[in-house]
């Protein structure tokens, strides 16, 4: 394996990484705070997609389109959890398992009836479609390296929010004294509804950075998902800073991982039984990643500085 | 007045395992009867999906865990009868075991890490590794990869080529569901049953007493994947064909939905979910693509309106 | 001479800054009535939950029956004889009592792996269970759910869970919490009536019944122990007044 060819594929995991992040960003918070499990948060990624790639082709400029989208991904947000969630937080975990994977169900047929089961297109503009050369023999695409510091950028932004804001020290402060976080006369709903449909805004703002390298159809979310409940378990529920490192800990893992396992296992293995296991075990690698913290730290990497309002 | 009061009677009659269960042999001998072959094939696909959903009703009802990764070890079981098939064993009495044990062994595993946490975890956790085990198996070419395979020819019953025939499949499946059942229902006041059921209502207090909570749990949840195994290898010689969709997580949700639908406190209700939801399956799925959203709805409606199941909704809404 | 049942060895817990368990070391005799009292927030709570595997000290060792426990998790501690009676009541609410019971009786009796036999028909551990509930005068109530039985009931029903263990040591965790008065002597007679039958730690506010019961009594103030002794010399420590006991004890 050459330097380059490591290079892009370390891009590519920082990449996945942080996508992956603005995902659970969000979601880790409303199950941190709230004590509320959210299957549909992939949803919201797949929405916020669809909502900023029409936006782009209806008016005809990226800028206004990622603006249409944010907008528009924070609406529903706001939307849903007027409508839906606020119903559900004080229930068991059972109920809002059930409650949001119909949500699923739902919102994806929903979104096949109006756009379409096929993929849609999700064009850049020219400045952003490109490729730029990093070094001599190392061409990246530009959009790739726009999305590694959209994600670091809005980590950046997150932090801030919460340690420097009274919004994210009322947050800090409820995950240590909930008692004395409604002493104070704040009102944990409206922190709940600003939390949640922050979190979709985030994972909207995801689904419309990876829009245009992977297709925008109805079940984007699923896989995601997923992805984000692994570095949250990595991570720890309610910290912001462990979904940052289990983020990029998960792209990277996963992104190295498929790329170079058929040659690692060519080392002791013969040609095709490499070929045959490397996918299969690369696919493992972030389970098995999330196995080992299991084993050494039940509750997660930083779970440590955990957000907790209540408990049930 | 009397109309409710009857359409209760009529709900719990309706409700009742042994009508299911007698509803599902009598749609399998009368498709027999009368060449409806299509209606051995739905009685068959909903007692499949009953034993998988039963399997996973005993664990989340009896012992309080919602694992939301139930389809894992129901494909792990399906794949043991495609990968034996494959070495060219073809004997049941030998696909079934395999089965279960391919399930449980990957229940002991993985549900030995994921019961050592709670909560939001232990949901996030079963379905991660749920995943973790459809992903190995797209990526497994010899098996297929995404699109999976076929398998090597039907079952045989103690060398006879009894699996020949969809019905007799069909009757096999209602016979390990009933058998399953009326198993669980023993275990359900057996020792092992009451222990778990207390220490899903009062976990530190159990402890206390000396019983091991975690290893009680993981013992049900280990039955429990092997059960799930028995209903994928059943699936398998259905269809004849494995593929990783068994495991897609939508199946691990809907499984959840038929035990809740059902009535999660009651053993039988994840029979009755099933075969409700399967039924709802078909008939919306013949008037519209979009059945999903049917569905969707409809356990919407039973948890917001705090309906507990699908019977109580129906009394209710008579009112 | 028989060793005594429970020693903590020098045990330590902080959280944070704040030191719950201050180097405490104490004994409880192989058949002594031991009450440990302290005002609130002395650490009490903490110090039963490391004493029956809730809490694990940062030092420190546990030693029950002669054997290191520190290190086992509560259900292991149960089965070497400890039996723990909750401050508020944890029986499983959807069990009648005479379930409650029989699912503390069948540890000493069996695994928990029995699949098929009904537990219901399991004579000799529904005989226990009876026993035991009638010891505590809920007999009659056997067939309650232990959920719709009064508070008090709820104390009986604990504390024959924890007698029908048959433990070596009964941790009691403020057994009278919440009873009324004639409930906490009856409830306080049938201890007196256990006395030299099995050991027992008793975690109580209620003075009346501490002096009724116990041979020693240990005070822990801010975590650590001020004072271990007899109820007379607990009753003259002029510390022990000041502190804590204020006009009580002059009653």
């Amino acid at each position: 394996m050459s330097f380059t060819l490591l290079a892009v594929q370390i891009l590519n995991g920082l990449q996945l990484g942080v996508v992956l992040f603005l995902v659970a960003a969000g979601l880790t918070l409303v199950f941190g705070v709230m004590d509320f499990v959210n299957l549909a948060h992939g949803v919201q990624y797949m929405l916020g997609a669809y909502l900023t790639a029409i936006a782009v082709s209806k008016t005809g400029s990226f800028a206004l389109g990622l603006v249409g989208g944010l907008a528009g991904s924070l609406a529903l947000g706001f939307a849903f959890e007027l409508v839906l969630f606020r119903h559900l937080v004080r229930r068991d975990h059972l109920e809002q398992v059930l409650a949001t994977f119909a949500v699923i169900l739902i919102v994806t047929d929903l979104a096949r009836m109006i756009f379409g089961p096929a993929p849609i297109a999700f064009p850049l503009p020219a400045m952003l479609s490109g490729s730029i050369a990093l070094m001599p023999g190392l061409a990246y695409p530009v959009w790739r390296l726009v999305i590694i510091a959209a994600g670091l950028a809005t980590a950046f932004l997150l932090w801030f929010l919460i340690t420097r804001t009274r919004t994210g020290m009322l947050l800090r402060a409820g995950s240590t004294h909930p008692d004395m976080v409604s002493a104070l006369g704040v009102d944990i709903d409206r922190v709940f509804l600003f939390v949640f449909a922050f979190g979709a805004m985030l994972a909207g703002f995801a689904g419309a950075m990876a829009g245009p390298i992977l297709s925008v159809e109805p079940s984007m979310g699923d896989n995601v998902l997923i992805l984000a409940f692994v570095v949250i378990v990595i991570g720890g529920i309610g910290a912001v800073r462990g979904a940052l490192v289990a983020s990029l800990i998960v792209g990277l893992v996963d992104t190295l991982g498929r790329a170079f396992s058929t040659d690692l296992l060519r080392l002791v293995l013969d040609r095709s039984s490499a070929a045959q296991a490397g996918p299969a075990i690369a696919s493992m690698a972030i389970y098995l990643v999330m196995a080992a913290v299991l084993i050494v730290r039940p509750t997660g990497l930083f779970s440590g500085e955990r957000v907790t309002a209540r408990s049930k | 007045m009397i109309g409710d009061a009857l359409l209760s009677r009529l709900v719990r009659i309706l409700v009742h395992p042994a009508t299911v269960l007698a509803g599902l042999a009598l749609t399998i001998a009368l498709g027999q009867i009368l060449g409806q072959s299509f209606w051995v094939t739905l009685a068959t696909r909903a007692a499949i999906l009953a034993l998988a959903a039963l399997s996973l009703g005993f664990v989340l009802g009896q012992g309080g865990l919602v694992g939301f990764g139930h389809a894992a070890p129901f494909g792990l079981g399906a794949y043991a009868v495609l990968i034996a098939g494959e070495l060219g064993v073809r004997e049941i009495l030998v696909l079934l075991p395999a089965a279960f044990a391919a399930a449980a062994l990957f229940a002991a595993a993985t549900g030995a890490l994921a019961l050592r946490t709670r909560g939001v975890y232990f949901i996030m956790i079963t379905l991660a590794f749920a995943q973790m085990a459809y992903f190995v198996f797209a990526g497994v070419s010899a098996l297929g990869g995404d699109d999976g395979m076929s398998i090597a020819g039907k079952a045989t019953f103690l060398g006879a080529k009894f699996l020949r025939w969809d019905v007799n499949t069909a009757w096999l499946a209602l016979g390990l569901l009933t058998a399953t059942f009326l198993f669980l229902s023993r275990v359900q006041h057996a020792r092992f049953g009451r222990v778990l059921a207390a220490a899903r209502d009062a976990e530190e207090r159990v402890a206390a007493l000396g019983w091991s909570v975690y290893r009680v749990r993981l013992v049900a949840w280990i039955l429990a994947a092997g059960l799930a195994g028995l209903a994928g290898a059943l699936m398998a010689e259905q269809t004849g064909f494995v593929s990783p969709a068994l495991m897609n997580w939508h199946r691990s949700g809907e499984l959840i939905v038929m035990v809740v639908l059902g009535g999660a406190r009651k053993l039988s209700g994840a029979i009755v979910g099933a075969v409700v939801v399967v039924l709802v399956e078909e008939f919306l799925g013949g008037v519209t693509e979009y059945w999903k959203l049917g569905l969707g709805v409809l356990i919407l409606a039973v948890v917001l309106t705090r309906a507990v199941d699908l019977s109580a909704l129906l009394r209710r809404t008579a009112r | 001479m028989i060793g005594p049942i429970l020693v903590l060895d020098d045990l330590v817990k902080s959280y944070g800054a704040l030191k719950v368990t201050d180097h405490v070391t104490l004994d409880v005799g192989a058949h002594e009535i031991h009450a440990l009292i302290g005002p609130n927030g002395a650490g009490k709570s903490t110090l039963v939950g490391e004493i029956a595997g809730t809490v694990a000290p940062d030092a420190g060792r546990v030693v029950f029956a002669g054997e290191d426990v520190t290190a086992f998790d509560p259900a292991r501690r149960a089965r070497r004889g400890l039996a723990r009676v909750f401050q508020t009541s944890r029986v499983v609410p959807g069990f009648t009592a005479l379930d409650n019971c029989m699912l503390a009786a069948a540890v000493t009796d069996g695994s928990a792996y029995r699949f098929l036999a009904a537990m219901a028909g399991e004579k000799r551990t529904a005989e226990r269970a009876r026993a035991a509930l009638d010891r505590v005068g809920l007999a009659d109530r056997a067939d309650v759910l232990a959920g719709s039985l009064a508070h008090g009931e709820k104390r009986a029903l604990e504390l024959a869970m924890g007698l029908v263990q048959e433990p070596r040591l009964l941790l009691l965790d403020e057994p009278m919490a919440g009873t009324g008065r004639t409930e906490t002597e009856r409830l306080t007679e049938l201890l007196a009536s256990l006395e030299g039958e099995v050991a027992m730690l008793i975690v109580e506010h209620d003075m009346a019944t501490v002096f009724r019961l116990a041979r020693r009594i240990t005070v822990l103030i801010s975590g650590a122990v001020a004072i271990t002794g007899s109820p007379d010399e607990i009753r003259a420590d002029p510390t022990v007044r000041a502190a804590y006991l204020g006009g009580e004890v002059a009653r």
